[in-house]
């Protein structure tokens, strides 16, 4: 079970500011345990933004990016009260997907 | 003759190369993590910590099948904002002065009936393995962000919680013969290139204490109070610091008392 997504997304002048906390381990798979057994890779692979629908945000992600994932991104088109849905999908299959209201 | 002379030159060269090296080591450290502090600006992924604990907080769990919201933090049933800020403190039904951690504890034992090994099997959480006390502790300490620290400090149980603090602040022990003061009773010294606060001085205790718990970047966790306490004890090759005990309590006092009239920040992100 994973957590809710943290997101605050509000217009900026012409543009939507997007802020994203997300909770992952985001296990590189390069990293041991105490046993020296390897933990196993868990990372978020893909992460998407649409506004009302509209895509606005497709990113591929990898192992290089932090635990518990911080994203901020900014874009035209979105107005106060459009619905910002985010989803993700990591290396275990496990989706996750949150919606807000833009503020 | 010539060419011992010209190794020493050259080693002396060379550590002065070294510690320059670590001079801008040491800034371009800090530097990374205020970046990474301006870029998070408000955020801080502590608040994945408090909304959890927000909703372990409201949800009826435990063979009682109770919520949180009866719990006394030492102003009245359910009042969490502020709270923190006049923590650790004398309580009558417990007959203890408890920080934040320890009455946590208490009433997730008493309202919710869960026992005290099983709700405490995850104290400090790593990766999958999600501490509850961690979310409920961030939960409760962000409700007292802007509050200035103010400890009741009227019973002697909560005087001599402080004497014991603070005599333990400078008892050296262990391999290393440390005590907490070694480190943390000048001005100006670091570990390593982190710079270490003051924490005998009203200063150097608010900088500190203001923003602990605090969201710990290199591990991606957030820490309580007690863990950055049991860490220091580890630091020092001390036995390891019970949680809750006396000296973790007394400790917290001394700090919390040092820090008074500082505005917390709390939970903080370190590095």
């Amino acid at each position: 079970m994973s957590d809710p997504m943290r997101i605050r997304a509000a217009v900026k002048g012409e543009k939507v500011e997007v802020k994203i906390l997300m909770s992952h381990v985001m296990e590189t798979g390069q990293r041991k345990d105490a046993e020296g057994a390897v933990v196993p890779a868990h990372y978020i692979t893909k992460v998407t933004a649409s506004c009302n629908g509209r895509d606005v945000l497709s990113a591929d992600w990898g192992p290089s990016v932090s635990k518990n994932p911080y994203l901020s991104f900014r874009f035209k088109g979105g107005a106060k009260g459009d619905k910002l849905k985010v989803t993700w999908t990591d290396t275990a299959g496990d989706s996750r997907s949150d919606e807000v209201s833009i503020g | 003759m010539n060419t011992p002379r010209a190794t020493r030159r050259a080693l002396l060269v060379g550590s002065l190369l070294l510690l320059a090296g670590a001079a801008q080591a040491e800034t371009s450290t800090q530097d990374a993590i205020a970046e990474y502090r301006e870029m998070f600006g408000d955020d801080n992924p502590a608040e994945l910590w408090q909304s959890r604990g927000e909703a372990l907080w409201h949800t009826a769990r435990g063979p009682k099948q109770a919520n949180l919201t009866a719990c006394d933090l030492g102003l009245g049933p359910g009042v969490i904002e502020g709270a923190y800020a006049q923590l650790p403190r004398w309580f009558d039904d417990t007959q203890q002065v408890q920080d934040l951690e320890t009455r946590l504890v208490s009433c997730v034992t008493t309202l919710q009936g869960i026992p005290r090994e099983e709700f405490l099997k995850v104290k400090f959480g790593d990766g999958e393995k999600k501490s509850e006390l961690e979310a409920l502790t961030a939960y409760v300490v962000a409700a007292s962000r802007g509050k200035p620290i103010a400890l009741p400090m009227q019973h002697p149980a909560e005087q001599a919680a402080y004497a014991l603090g603070k005599a333990a602040f400078s008892y050296r022990a262990g391999p290393h013969d440390f005590a907490c003061a070694t480190c943390h009773g000048d001005a100006g010294k670091r570990i390593r290139l982190q710079e270490l606060p003051q924490l005998t001085t009203a200063a150097g205790a608010r900088e500190a204490y203001t923003h602990w718990p605090a969201y710990r970047i290199s591990q991606g966790e957030l820490r309580t109070m007690e863990w950055r306490l049991q860490d220091c004890f580890r630091q020092q090759r001390l036995p390891q610091l019970k949680f809750g005990s006396e000296v973790a309590i007394g400790l917290t006092m001394f700090l919390a008392k040092n820090a008074e009239g500082g505005t917390l920040a709390a939970p903080g992100i370190k590095r």
